[in-house]
């Protein structure tokens, strides 16, 4: 095992539990990010705000970590274009097929122990580590 | 207006979270998902970071009429498994480890300024879109296989 960060990605891990957390008990939404993306591309009227403004936090945040931790971007596999598109294509239509994503389902529900969660979560993990495994021996790394 | 100011404040905490942990850096949930070659566990704690604090809130939550800021809590409450979210979640589980990024994280990259990472969410998008414009088809085609029912219906 190599680059395992277990400090770092457990703070890390608690500030989005701390975000989520806000989200839901001042703001009473789930902070599933396919969800609020969905929102902003189909808006439904009185809806759209909060989503727009959370959006621009995560931008904002994106932003103060080119500044104050630009190794946060340091991405290490770049996908070629291709590649990125069919799984750009993939994630988009399988978050909104599946209701969630990571956050939502990951994070959020996982955390609520709701079933619905659970199997998303132990399913996206099982197919994301087939696709690693397939893409590995394919390319012959 | 406090409400919005939390989404603001949330969406940016949770891209520092992001950041922190790891989850922005492909190599990192690729290697998360390498259970086979050199697994890196980090993503695991970022789990359980999360998850931890959350299921406090969940519970603190249960003992609230509702937000401080809002009338309600807007939190789903289905539990039955079907097949769309099981076939979802395999459709994006494929397309993480296949680009490396899910939604947040990818969405807080574009303030990298990488081009893969604009093209990764555009397609992101598209997919979002494709989903709606597959369910609205779904829908209108049932819609008249069902039509004569509803006529006589309405008659």
């Amino acid at each position: 095992m190599h680059n395992f960060t277990p400090i770092a990605s457990l703070l890390g891990g608690m500030l989005i539990g701390l975000s989520a957390s806000a989200m839901l008990l001042l703001d009473g939404k789930i902070a599933g990010i396919s969800g609020i993306l969905a929102g902003v591309l189909k808006p439904v009227a009185g809806d759209t705000r909060w989503r727009i403004c959370f959006l621009a936090g995560l931008l904002t945040g994106g932003m103060a970590l080119g500044v104050f931790l630009p190794t946060a971007f340091d991405f290490g596999i770049i996908r070629p274009l291709p590649m990125l598109i069919v799984a750009g294509l993939l994630v988009g239509f399988g978050t909104r097929l599946g209701s969630g994503c990571t956050s939502g389902h990951g994070v959020c529900g996982v955390s609520r122990l709701s079933p619905r969660s659970l199997v998303a979560t132990a399913t996206f993990v099982f197919t994301g580590a087939l696709t690693v495994y397939l893409l590995n021996h394919l390319t012959g790394n | 207006m406090k409400a919005l100011l939390t989404s603001f404040a949330s969406g940016l905490v949770f891209a520092l979270g992001l950041g922190i942990s790891g989850m922005t850096q492909p190599i990192k949930v690729i290697g998360f998902l390498d259970f086979f070659g050199a697994w890196d566990a980090s993503l695991a704690f970022v789990m359980a970071g999360a998850i931890a604090v959350y299921f406090v809130a969940y519970r603190i939550r249960a003992t609230m009429p509702a937000p401080l800021l809002a009338p309600k809590f807007a939190i789903p409450t289905r539990n039955d498994l079907d097949v769309k979210l099981i076939l979802g979640a395999a459709i994006f589980g494929a397309g993480w480890g296949l680009g490396g990024f899910c939604p947040g994280p990818a969405l807080t990259s574009l303030a990298s300024g990488a081009m893969p990472v604009f093209v990764f969410v555009v397609a992101m998008g598209l997919g979002m879109y494709l989903h709606s414009w597959v369910t609205e088809i779904r829908a209108t085609a049932s819609g008249l296989a069902i039509s004569p029912a509803n006529t006589t219906q309405d008659a």
